[in-house]
């Protein structure tokens, strides 16, 4: 009897055991969405960290210098007596450096992008996609040891009155960096158009060539245009390239033999010379930053606006 | 009136010119696509020969010094080896987190999208704002001053949209039919998520990690604006320490290159072992994916 009893306790005592354990498990399923949504809310106050620093900051500059004269000035001279804060002469040279390398990327990314899509052979394709990728993934700062050590000599050699740092050699290099990234999109665009239309133009009598330039690229237009406005942000964006072989001259000029600063190198230049926190030059980054921020978020909203607006259906 | 379909004598006198124009492009779409393999060839050629009579072991383990014959990269090489200390949990525990909440737990709606889209904006923020963010965040705020820890967390939130993006699409690659089969065995959601989907899609979220680390460990621009020192620092121990990195060292280097001209060879040899450390890196995570992909 007594070993009945202490059999039907135990039993008991394990039903009491199994709900305290289900009830800590199912505490621990309520609890885990909760504690996932914070960790996913961390990449949202990033966003509003960097938000919030670049207004808050900029606005500290703006109180010493007035927004206009930012905006208008063509004088950048923050280290002077007098310092003048006018953000052209740093537009102008990102705009510039952002133009050459466009006209490098653009132009042979597209065309790199054509040949994976419609001509290469499978093999030949399965080959060169990954040697693009290793491209695409040598970091930036040995792209601007590059140009300053190899592409500006080298340009010296063949016009010598370029300047030992100018913005025409990185921004050369810029381009080659943002070749992988256009032919990659790109070819994922061309590569979509259902092949039936390629096959239409074919039967109709057209050459390859022909149904590329006729039937592939236009259907494809919106995400090769989403490719090459990420391409112009990328290039804003970039900093070690045009930091190291570009030179640190603020003249606002249109000559790309000579030195000039872009906003990135900028940032580089003043935060790497310890400018003390609270004097105008510490918060001019700010206002460079947000600068360079509007300018890039601009372009990521309108890639992803052409190319969801624009997209054709098939 | 015979309607004329086709003058057939016409297209025959143009078919020629035609096709040669098609194999003409042809020749320019290839020498295009080779234009960019032929300027990584000349880089890494020229980089090779100009640092790898500079490689060896005392430069390897050396302290850094003015002197371009005695200087060694061991501090750059710690201080990477440290930053990877910080990054690589913060990314991992962030990263997943936020893909498994978006991927299994998120309702489908305003919240879920508004995040979605907040980490393809983040994506796309150049890399220098990130480092003013830290500079004020980490170093200035926080009052960590340029140590590790702060240089860490900073690349760990500008890799990180590679690592969720990465981890959500490893995440979706995993078969409904193998969630379903532990619901039908009485497994809470938790208990799927923990023991069936992360087992499954790990591959792919380590293959994603392993790339977004390598973009840490090559990424200079933030490090600049953090303030980490050229000067001669004593090995960093800890995540409290100052420190320099690979990258920075090959920046300084270049910069300097105009004063001591041995430098720039420094600087090359330098970029010789950070470019063998991410070719390992590539290498392993393209071992991982072909070990582990398994098709359902």
């Amino acid at each position: 009897m007594a070993a009945d009893n202490k059999n039907r306790t135990s039993v008991s005592e394990m039903i009491e055991q199994q709900k305290r354990k289900r009830k800590f498990f199912n505490q621990l399923e309520r609890m885990i969405p909760g504690l996932l949504l914070i960790i996913a809310s961390i990449s949202v106050l990033t966003t509003i960290g960097i938000i919030y620093t670049l207004f808050a900051e900029s606005v500290a500059f703006f109180r010493n210098v007035p927004i206009l004269d930012f905006f208008t000035g063509t004088v950048l001279k923050p280290l002077s007596q007098n310092p003048e804060f006018g953000v052209l002469p740093l537009l102008n040279g990102t705009i510039i450096s952002t133009v050459i390398a466009m006209l490098v990327a653009g132009p042979i990314g597209m065309m790199s992008a054509i040949y994976l899509s419609e001509y290469a052979p499978d093999n030949v394709r399965r080959v060169i996609k990954p040697l693009l990728e290793i491209l695409a993934g040598v970091p930036t700062i040995v792209y601007g040891f590059f140009a300053f050590t190899f592409v500006t000599p080298l340009l010296r050699m063949i016009f010598p009155s370029i300047e030992a740092t100018n913005i025409l050699s990185p921004g050369i290099i810029m381009g080659v960096m943002i070749i992988p990234m256009i032919a990659s999109l790109s070819e994922d665009a061309m590569s979509s158009v259902p092949n039936s239309m390629r096959e239409g133009a074919l039967a109709l009598g057209s050459t390859k060539l022909e149904t590329t330039f006729k039937v592939v690229i236009p259907a494809a237009l919106s995400g090769i245009i989403a490719s090459f406005v990420l391409g112009i942000s990328r290039a804003i964006g970039e900093t070690m390239i045009v930091a190291i072989a570009s030179g640190s001259s603020k003249n606002f000029s249109f000559d790309i033999t000579g030195s000039m600063q872009t906003m990135t190198a900028y940032i580089v230049e003043v935060a790497g010379g310890e400018a003390a926190a609270g004097t105008t030059i510490y918060y001019s980054l700010y206002a460079v930053a947000l600068t360079l921020f509007v300018f890039t978020l601009i372009m990521n909203l309108l890639a992803k606006y052409i190319s969801r607006k624009f997209r054709e259906e098939y | 009136m015979a309607t004329k379909y086709m003058d057939a004598e016409l297209v025959g006198k143009r078919m020629s010119s035609r096709v040669r124009k098609n194999a003409g492009w042809k020749g320019l779409f290839f020498a295009s696509t080779l234009f960019g393999l032929i300027v990584l060839a000349v880089l890494l050629v020229r980089i090779f020969t100009q640092g790898i009579e500079y490689i060896n072991i005392d430069f390897l383990k050396n302290h850094l010094s003015t002197d371009a014959s005695r200087a060694g990269i061991m501090g750059a090489i710690l201080g990477t080896a440290w930053l990877m200390v910080v990054v690589i949990p913060v990314t991992m525990v962030i990263g997943v987190g936020t893909a498994i909440y978006l991927e299994l737990y998120a309702k489908k709606g305003k919240l879920q999208s508004f995040i979605a889209t907040n980490i393809s904006n983040l994506a796309g923020v150049p890399s220098i704002v990130y480092g003013l963010l830290g500079l004020t965040l980490f170093v200035r705020a926080l009052e960590f001053g340029n140590v590790i820890l702060a240089g860490g967390l900073t690349l760990a939130l500008l890799v990180l949209p590679i690592v969720i993006v990465a981890a959500q699409e490893a995440l979706r690659a995993v078969p409904g039919s193998l969630s379903e089969a532990s619901y039908g065995m009485g497994a809470t959601k938790w208990q799927t998520v923990r023991r069936i989907i992360l087992p499954a899609a790990l591959p792919g979220i380590l293959t994603g990690a392993i790339l977004a680390l390598s973009r840490a460990i090559g990424e200079t621009a933030p490090l600049t604006v953090l303030g980490i020192p050229a000067l001669l620092i004593p090995f960093p121990e800890g995540i409290f320490d100052t420190f320099t990195a690979l990258p920075m060292q090959i920046y300084y280097w270049t910069i300097d290159a105009s004063l001591v001209a041995e430098y720039a060879n420094l600087a090359a040899a330098t970029i010789i072992v950070l470019l063998v450390l991410l070719f390992l890196l590539n290498s392993i995570a393209i071992l991982i994916r072909n070990k582990f992909q398994q098709r359902y």
